[in-house]
This record gives structure tokens, sequence and C-alpha cells, in this order.
């Protein structure tokens, strides 16, 4: 296990600032903003204090991120995710409505490539979103992922499974640029 | 036919797909036989439904400001669903409600049972 920082008692006044991040702020402005659904001074001047207060009242720990968006790759992976939904979404209505058989479901570990926090966050929402795949278990330590998928039916469901979570990750780590080296050579884009 | 008539076309479209999806989820939270199985139903058909009401509703209202909030129901709901399912499907599996009889493979319960004598808190 990598230790986990615990600082939240007697926090100097350094650390409240760094707590503040830039980024969340305007991003939680704008979220202000568009929930009242006006531009005006006055949205933006108590959108900003609402955002300083929230930070201030949970801070969250900066997460480490060495991105470089590669914009091309990005639309890919978007896309492959949207084309992913929809084919398991009509999977996952068709097994539902198959009333004469039981899914036979399955647990499995996935151990990822990368050792990057923030490819795992993704690569763990992504994998959760598209339907027939629900993740029960996430190690930080190791980086593994544990699936429960929705009628894997039998060790080549799970064979099947496993290489596409991998194929996410890899397209994951293109699209934002982190730790592509740590890919093994070849496969697809 | 005008820009309109289209717009409400695939508005009409987008609506009932949605709804017949989220009907699919509601007959799988009654049939499905455990927790975890349920939980595909209950969280994901609901991913694409709503997806497919929202953009519906875009081409229906057409108003910039409701398009604005409709994308930020999209973005929340995409960012806290996955959250909300690990947490039941979680504590659901190592509650024990899962029914191991209709595991093809099961990689996890053998690693928790090893590592319980060990876990503290």
């Amino acid at each position: 296990m990598r230790p986990v920082p615990k600082q939240r008692r007697g926090v100097t006044p350094r650390a409240r600032l760094r707590v503040l991040q830039l980024p969340v702020v305007l991003w939680l402005t704008l979220v202000w903003v568009a929930l009242w659904g006006e531009l005006s001074a006055a949205n933006v001047v108590f959108g900003l204090v609402v955002s300083i207060v929230v930070c201030l009242v949970f801070p969250l720990p900066t997460l480490p991120m060495d991105l470089h968006i590669r914009p091309l790759r990005l639309v890919w992976l978007v896309l492959r995710f949207l084309g992913d939904v929809v084919v398991a979404s009509v999977e996952v209505a068709w097994i539902t409505l198959r009333f004469w058989r039981e899914p036979r479901n399955a647990v499995i570990e996935v151990d990822l490539e990368t050792s990057s926090d923030f490819v795992l966050t993704v690569v763990a929402e992504m994998v959760s979103l598209v339907p027939g795949s629900l993740v029960v278990e996430a190690r930080r330590s190791t980086h593994t992922l544990f699936l429960h998928v929705l009628d894997a039916r039998d060790t080549a469901g799970v064979d099947k499974m496993r290489s596409q979570v991998y194929a996410l990750e890899r397209r994951v780590v293109r699209a934002l640029g982190t730790e592509t080296q740590r890919l093994p050579e070849g496969g697809t884009p | 036919m005008s820009w309109t008539a289209l717009a409400d076309g695939i508005a009409a479209a987008c609506l009932v797909t949605g709804a017949l999806l989220a009907l699919v989820a509601a007959i799988g939270v009654l049939r499905f036989p455990d927790v975890l199985t349920r939980m595909h139903s209950a969280t994901k058909p609901q991913v694409l439904g709503l997806l497919l009401i929202l953009v519906g509703l875009g081409f229906r209202l057409r108003d910039p400001g409701t398009i604005g909030l409709l994308a930020m129901v999209a973005l929340f709901q995409l960012v806290t669903s996955p959250i909300a399912s690990h947490m039941v499907g979680r504590a659901s599996f190592r509650a024990g409600q899962v029914r191991r009889d209709l595991l093809v493979v099961d990689e996890l319960t053998d690693l928790l049972a090893d590592e319980r004598p060990r876990e503290g808190d």
C-alpha cells in the first residue's frame, strides 16, 4: 500500500491555500452560472464566492496529472465509447428480455498495465458506464479492478471482457498521453 | 419538410427509445436473481436511456440556456452513477448478497477471504 497523506487536522494556512485550485474554482463558477442560466456580474461574483467556500469546506487532494491530450485520439475514445454504450445497451436489453435463460455471470480481476491513478479512475468510470460490467472492487495499490460481468457465459466470454478492458485502457492512455511508455508494443490504435 | 418538423421527429424518436430502455431496466430489476445482476439493470440502460431523453428534450425545446442545463444533467449523471453503483456493488458483494451458483468465474471471493484476518478496521 502506498501511504495516503493524512493531514486533515491542523492544516497550515499554506496547505489551506493550496486547496484552492484555480481550475476547480473556475469550473464550479461556470456550473453555478449555468445553473442560474444567466451570465451576469452578480452571478459570476456570487459563484466565485460559493466555489471558494466549497473548496475550503471540502478540500480534495491534488491529482497528479501529466496530460498531453491528443485531440484526434480523444475524439476516437469518445466515439468508440458511445458506440460501445449503444451496442452494450442493446445486449443488456436482450439478456433482460430473454426470460427463459438465467444469465451466467462472472467476477473477474483485471490488472491494469499503467500505474496512474488518473487512468485507473477514468477506466473504472468508463467500464462502469458501459452496460454489462460493474466495478465491485478497485485496488489503488496494485491498480487492479474487479468487475462483475453480466452473462459472461464461459471462460471465452471472460477473456473477451478482459481484453476489452485492456483495449479501453490503451485508448485512454493514448488519448490523454499519460504513461504511454508503459504500453506494450503493437496492438490496435 | 421544415427544420422544426425534422427536429420534432428526432425528438419523438429519442424520447420513445429512451422510455423503452427505462422500461427494460424496470423489467430487469424485477426479474434478475441477485443484487449485482439487478444493479446492471438499474444503472445501465439508464445511461443511454437518459442521454436519449435529454437529446430528445434538447431537440424539442431548442433553447440554448435549457440545452446547457441538459448537458449539465448528462455530465453529472455520467460522473456520479458509476460511483453509486460501485458503492452498492462493493457492499453487496462483501455482504455475500451474490448468487455464487450463477458465477462462471469468481476471482475475488478467495482473495477477500485471505485478507479478512488482516483487516484491522
